[in-house]
């Protein structure tokens, strides 16, 4: 294999092929990410990526850029902490709706209020992937898990709604399949100062089509496109997704507030004094 | 424009919490996260007043595991970084206490210790996080941790921690309680020239030949930062010296081996102790943090009554001084061991005097220091 | 938005504009990398000019891996590129192509 790619310098790869499945939407978006960072004009050398744990925790595994693979759900205040002590940095964390919403639901909320200067890239394929799928806090109502081997009847998660209602400047949801519009947010999202938030439908066939008989993840790929309907704009409360209905993508929010960076030295100025 | 505040030389009457804030300021620390939680908060509170003045970033987290996560990811970005919490927090820290030992992460936790377990006492002191210090997270690491028995102290080893985080790079805890957070006490701060600061291990040549988890002759690897360009990769998985993930026996083999020994190895330079009178004793008295304290009042009874009793007092409780307990121990008629918890450290003596000499345990369950007639009375009784 | 609604079958409703004969239509040519693939078919299904299939032969992995069979349709969109999940496919400009292979 030692043919290149065009994206093989922002690859890890040495560690190519990854461990995704066959049908996976991940490195889709992995590649629109890519595409992305050229695209948002970066100094690549200042843009970090963060994941927690699972199969979307993989990507700071493979992206050439400096990068952790934190433990489960910390991955944003590990981030937080990156963004604060050196905020020349830009930093994204790419992680899945488990390890995002679920164990780590407190620190998105919280980092969104702050609007600390990050980009959340939350991969959605409504379960916990690499553990075998079990149901988590995205899974849609009535949908098979291996722990909701009768449907899940909890209430899942909207995100796009929870993460405008903490505070987030930026919040965009796309499924894996719509590139180009995926690829434009995220460049957007990475140019944004402040905390924005992309949640990207994705096909799990292992896992979450298997189990639900909605067969491979092309199969997945296509019915959540063909289902998804763009509305910018949105109110994000409408925008709640059950299972096998219609979902609405589009960016939802794109508003100024100043990140939490800028608004404590600037604010501190203020009361403490300019230093140096 | 205010003036360079960071070393405030001098001498102050200050609590020990107040002393910690400013140890870690000295030290370098430029980064602080934190849960507000008694008796700790007064150093966040210290922290957060001060940091301004000498550009440091100070946050208050959602939670103590937001608290540990974010000070590891601001050690990555190169800032000398810490927190501080008590008990229930310091349970909460465990996991990236973990994280931090594995990805080699520089960084000071200090956890100024509460009767537990669970909320326990809140606002009263106890040593029971002591073992919990050593062995708290998941899986084989060894850390370093130091335990201040006065405001003085506090400073002192908050420094001395940072140092020892930086030098070995891993986390270094400062094992405080109530008692010597909340005192007031003079602390001399001396000028900055005489304090010793270790600065991080760098590694400064060319990014194509760099190994992250390559380690140097005392098994310690060079750090780099994030956004210098080196495009490392920093895992909590078993990883090769490139930093890679590798799921398999042979690297772990190759890795964890590493980070215990690079610990072990250089314990003897790690090692502080503080013997008194330990060449003659026929007795000694070991112990750490504010129980040492009491027990030099019980050491003052006893030779009123002229025994001869050692102390050794602990200044980083782990490493533990293995070799000095052992060859102590043939010399001396027993060791008696002061803890506010119903015998941790006590454990540890066991283990190394290897039945040479006999060991008895002054437990205290929390809540008050000892009295010390109770010591007093456990040094007459190895004599009996 | 993706052009995979817009097959050959359809492309026969377009109005030709009136300066078609003028505009160069991009040409491309697919590279794939083929022991990277592991079959899911995403390129063959949304590659907007039908360019791909998927062959009998297994790649190493034991995976049935693309190839252009129509190559000739190819306008070098780069979506193949961005829908693989896998880094095994790319296009390169056809004039770029040759430019390579004159260099030897």
């Amino acid at each position: 294999m030692n043919e290149k790619h065009p994206m093989d310098y922002l690859l890890r790869e040495d560690r190519i092929p990854h461990i995704w499945c066959p049908g996976c939407g991940l490195g889709s978006s992995v590649s629109c990410f890519i595409m992305a960072l050229e695209d948002s004009g970066l100094d690549l050398n200042k843009v970090v990526v963060v994941s927690g744990i699972g199969c979307t925790g993989r990507v700071a595994g493979y992206i050439n850029l400096d990068s952790f693979h934190t433990t489960h759900g910390r991955a944003i205040p590990f981030a937080t902490g990156l963004a604060l002590a050196n905020p020349e940095l830009k930093v994204v964390v790419y992680s899945g709706d488990g390890d995002l919403i679920a164990i780590g639901g407190n620190h998105l909320i919280h980092a969104a209020r702050r609007n600390i200067n990050m980009t959340v890239i939350c991969v959605n394929n409504f379960l916990y992937g690499m553990t075998g799928g079990q149901v988590g806090p995205t899974t849609p109502l009535y949908a098979k898990a291996t722990t909701s081997p009768y449907g899940n009847f909890e209430r899942p998660f909207n995100l796009v709604y929870l993460a405008a209602a903490s505070g987030a400047v930026y919040v965009a949801r796309w499924t894996a399949l719509h590139l180009r519009r995926l690829t434009k947010s995220m460049t957007e999202a990475l140019q944004k100062k402040g905390f924005s938030f992309i949640e990207i439908i994705s096909p799990c066939p292992t896992s979450y089509a298997r189990r639900n008989r909605l067969g491979d993840g092309l199969d997945q790929m296509k019915f959540y496109h063909d289902n998804s309907i763009i509305r910018h704009g949105a109110d994000p409360k409408e925008a709640d997704i059950g299972f096998q209905t219609k979902i609405v993508v589009g960016k939802f929010i794109d508003v100024e507030r100043p990140d939490y960076h800028t608004f404590l030295t600037e604010g501190l100025a203020k009361v403490v004094g300019e230093r140096k | 424009m205010i003036k360079d505040r960071e070393i405030l030389t001098g001498e102050h009457f200050m609590n020990g919490d107040f002393a910690c804030a400013e140890g870690a300021i000295a030290a370098g620390c430029r980064f602080f996260a934190g849960y507000p939680i008694t008796p700790a908060s007064e150093i966040a509170e210290r922290i957060s007043e001060r940091f301004p003045e000498v550009d440091g970033i100070y946050i208050q987290m959602e939670d103590e595991l937001g608290s540990m996560a974010a000070i590891l990811g601001a050690s990555w970005a190169g800032v000398k970084s810490m927190t501080c919490t008590s008990g229930p927090g310091f349970s909460l820290m465990q996991e990236n206490i973990g994280l931090g030992a594995m990805t080699e992460t520089p960084c000071v936790v200090v956890n100024m210790q509460r009767g537990g377990p669970s909320t326990g006492l809140p606002t009263v002191l106890g040593q029971q996080d002591m073992m919990q210090a050593r062995w708290g997270s998941h899986g084989d690491y060894e850390i370093i941790a130091l335990s201040p028995s006065s405001p003085q102290e506090l400073f002192d080893f908050t420094i001395k921690a940072f140092n020892l985080s930086e030098m070995y790079r891993v986390p270094a805890l400062v094992m405080g309680d109530e008692v010597v957070g909340h005192m007031s006490e003079k602390v001399v701060i001396p000028p900055k020239e005489e304090i010793e600061v270790y600065p991080r291990r760098k590694y400064t040549g060319p990014a194509e030949e760099y190994l992250p988890y390559k380690p140097d002759e005392d098994l310690v690897p060079q750090m780099v930062a994030a956004g210098e360009g080196y495009r490392i990769h920093v895992t909590g998985l078993t990883h090769d010296e490139k930093g890679y993930p590798v799921v398999d026996a042979e690297a772990q083999k190759k890795l964890v081996p590493r980070l215990v020994n690079k610990i072990r190895k250089n314990a003897e330079k790690i090692i502080e102790i503080e013997e008194t009178n330990t060449e003659d004793a026929e007795v000694i008295v070991l112990s750490y943090g504010i129980s040492a304290r009491t027990s030099f009042r019980a050491i003052e009874l006893a030779e009123k009554e002229g025994i001869k009793v050692g102390m050794v007092k602990l200044i980083t409780v782990w490493p533990f001084p293995e070799k000095r307990v052992y060859q102590l121990a043939s010399k001396v008629a027993g060791f008696v061991v002061p803890e506010i918890n119903c015998g941790q450290i006590v454990y540890e003596v066991e283990r190394c005097v290897k039945g040479k000499t006999k060991v008895t345990l002054v437990s205290h369950p929390g809540g008050h220091i000892h009295d010390p007639r109770d010591i007093f009375q456990a040094i007459r009784n190895i004599l009996k | 938005m993706l052009l995979s609604s817009l097959g050959e079958k359809k492309m026969k409703y377009w109005r030709k504009p009136l300066d078609a004969d003028k505009v160069k239509v991009p040409h491309g040519k697919v590279r794939i990398i083929k022991d990277r693939c592991k079959g899911c078919g995403f390129c063959v299904e949304y590659c907007p000019r039908d360019v791909l299939e998927l062959t009998d032969e297994f790649n190493i992995k034991g995976y049935h891996f693309p190839h252009a069979k129509n190559e000739e349709a190819c306008v070098n969109c780069g979506l193949c590129e961005l829908v693989c999940p896998e880094f095994a496919i790319y296009n390169i400009p056809a004039e770029e192509l040759e430019e390579k292979d004159d260099q030897g």
